[in-house]
């Protein structure tokens, strides 16, 4: 566990020391900021007009959690689809194009100290992008008191999400030593991933059931309302951990042919 | 202490090494000898497991590279042909993170850091980026990275490539000052290099060993004729004549000269003597004698003869005797010409 902690540290020193820490969080800050203020205002806007109209009867209730939490959050997984290969893309083809990938390979590390240390490392910086949207939510909290739980949930769902990208994204980046192919590969996985949903909308076979499956965002909503359900929590559990179980085989595909 | 049993490793249909076998004791220094491509970098890359060979076992302390990889890896320090380095890091930190990955306990590191910046005198860089290292810091640290946890084995490729001659002189004079304490494998196609710090040279071309000694011994060995360089002034012919009725004399070649005065070439039998009695048979017949000299044999000619073509490779040394005379001639040849045109 000590070897996959120092080279996640490592990985997420050089985020910081490179200009895409910075360039991944301000991208996010801005764009969540954009929705979670817009949303705010809609929903203040909303809500006292309905006080005005005298409300009470037969007024649905309104609720932070469903007006503001929610497609705030659900906006943030569109942002990811572009942030995720900029996250993921220099982990390992940068290591190829230089050569340390040797470092690595030669040191006594388990293959998967190596995956699991840079995958680590991709998640803590996606936990930073985390922070700054808490930080937004917080304001909520200081002023009003949203429920709790759906917004802690809807962070685990984001958490797994993310991590599921990241780790097709930290897959995508062994296979090259170029780090724009790398987050272009994986740009064109997600976003396939992503479309996969659409397909399900006018395909109502068992073809499209499937593709609603194996799309990445329907499991979110589940998540996004506060709620966790198994076969949710599978389908990420078990894309993440193929993510990185294909990590481990390309590297040792590596081994073989270079 | 290293132990590479017919080791073959192919890439599709290219065998970069082919059935190679060799031993290296505790505390040797070892020089891979041999033209770009020939296969060292996949000799190494298979000791220190970063490729696993098609065929045939190597081992490291005991350890079967193939089947306890991490022990293997606990116990070489490698440093490959570009040094790996993180260019956005410290050297500090960079040597810490290594030190960390290589499994130095985390109280132990500090010291170990110290230690091997001190041993590659590269303690004035501590603090600068890796990235604004010179070529020559770039390769200090890069053995820094290799030393730095003690390893008993050293795998050194190409270590003085790209130095300027200053680097590599004290490169080199740090590799002598590890010996001992460490069993290291390093490899180059720069001969002055092995004959100064290695104790043993394998010699490999086209993936497989073409020689195995120490540089004297493969010396020697290999010096089965003696040659003997004569700078005589006389008839051009009745020298040549007179030269080659000595017993033992193969052959007398002109190299140059003019004006009378000729420099030989002369080939024969492995004989002590045999200056002194081509001496005698030209200072006897009555013309002058202005130089004598034997030439040996150099590292250099032996690495030619032995890489030169494919035919080189073959057990039958009679073909490989004749190419090496070849060569050395056209090179003499050479030398010649520039000493005339000076």
């Amino acid at each position: 566990m000590r070897h996959v902690w120092t080279i996640a540290m490592r990985e997420f020193k050089v985020y910081f020391t490179s200009p895409i820490a910075y360039i991944v969080l301000t991208i996010f800050a801005v764009i969540f900021g954009y929705f979670f203020t817009t949303g705010l205002a809609f929903f203040l806007d909303y809500s006292a007009s309905m006080a005005a109209q005298g409300g009470g009867m037969g007024a649905p209730t309104m609720n932070v959690n469903q007006f503001v939490v929610e497609p705030a959050l659900g906006n943030m997984s569109i942002v990811l689809l572009f942030l995720a290969p900029m996250i993921t893309m220099r982990l390992f083809a940068e290591e190829n194009r230089s050569g340390t990938i040797e470092l690595l390979l030669t040191s006594p590390l388990r293959d998967y100290h190596i995956i699991l240390g840079k995958w680590l490392a991709a998640l803590l910086l996606y936990g930073c992008l985390l922070l700054v949207a808490l930080l937004n939510l917080s304001v909520l909290f200081l002023y009003s008191s949203p429920d709790w739980k759906p917004v802690a949930v809807s962070l685990l769902g984001l958490l797994l999400m993310g991590g599921t990208m990241l780790a097709l994204g930290t897959f995508l980046s062994t296979l090259t030593r170029n780090q724009i192919v790398a987050g272009a590969l994986t740009f064109g996985l997600l976003l396939l991933l992503w479309v996969l949903n659409w397909i399900s909308s006018f395909e109502s076979s068992t073809v499209g059931r499937l593709c609603e499956y194996l799309a990445i965002s329907p499991h979110f909503e589940q998540f996004s309302r506060g709620v966790v359900e198994l076969k949710d929590l599978l389908y990420y559990l078990s894309a993440i951990s193929l993510g990185l179980f294909l990590s481990k085989r390309s590297l040792e595909a590596l081994r073989w042919k270079a | 202490m290293i132990k590479v049993e017919s080791v073959t490793k192919r890439y599709g249909p290219n065998t970069a090494v082919n059935n190679i076998s060799f031993e290296v004791e505790r505390g040797e220094i070892v020089g891979f000898l041999g033209p770009n491509g020939a296969g060292k970098t996949t000799t190494m890359r298979i000791l220190t497991g970063f490729l696993p060979p098609t065929s045939g076992t190597a081992s490291v302390g005991g350890f079967d590279v193939q089947e306890s990889p991490i022990e293997v890896k606990r116990r070489i320090g490698y440093l490959p042909e570009a040094p790996p380095l993180y260019p956005e890091m410290e050297v500090g930190a960079y040597l810490r993170f290594v030190a960390g990955i290589k499994g130095i306990p985390s109280k132990e590191i500090g010291r170990r850091v110290d230690c091997a910046l001190r041993r590659t005198s590269s303690e004035s860089v501590r603090d600068t980026l890796v990235g604004k290292l010179s070529k020559g810091f770039r390769q200090r640290v890069g053995l820094a990275q290799a030393l730095i946890h003690n390893p008993e084995v050293l795998v050194l490729d190409e270590p003085t490539s790209g130095l300027d001659p200053k680097q590599i002189i004290e490169v080199r004079r740090l590799i002598r000052s590890l010996a001992g304490e460490h069993t290291i494998i390093l490899s180059t196609h720069i001969l002055p290099e092995v004959s100064e710090t290695c104790g043993r040279v394998i010699i490999i071309n086209e993936g497989r060993i073409e020689a195995s000694d120490t540089p004297e011994n493969l010396t020697a060995q290999l010096q089965g004729a003696t040659t003997i360089m004569l700078d005589v002034e006389g008839p051009e012919e009745g020298v040549r004549e007179r030269l080659l009725d000595e017993p033992g004399v193969r052959q007398a070649v002109r190299q140059g000269g003019g004006d009378g005065r000729v420099t030989w070439r002369v080939e024969g039998e492995k004989d002590e003597r045999l200056p002194r009695r081509l001496a005698a048979a030209v200072v006897g017949s009555g013309w002058g004698l202005y130089s004598m000299q034997p030439v040996g044999l150099s590292l250099e000619d032996i690495f030619l003869k032995l890489t030169s073509d494919e035919e080189a490779g073959s057990p039958d040394a009679g073909p490989v005797e004749e190419q090496a005379e070849a060569g050395s001639e056209e090179e003499s040849a050479a030398g010649d010409g520039q000493a005339e045109e000076t």
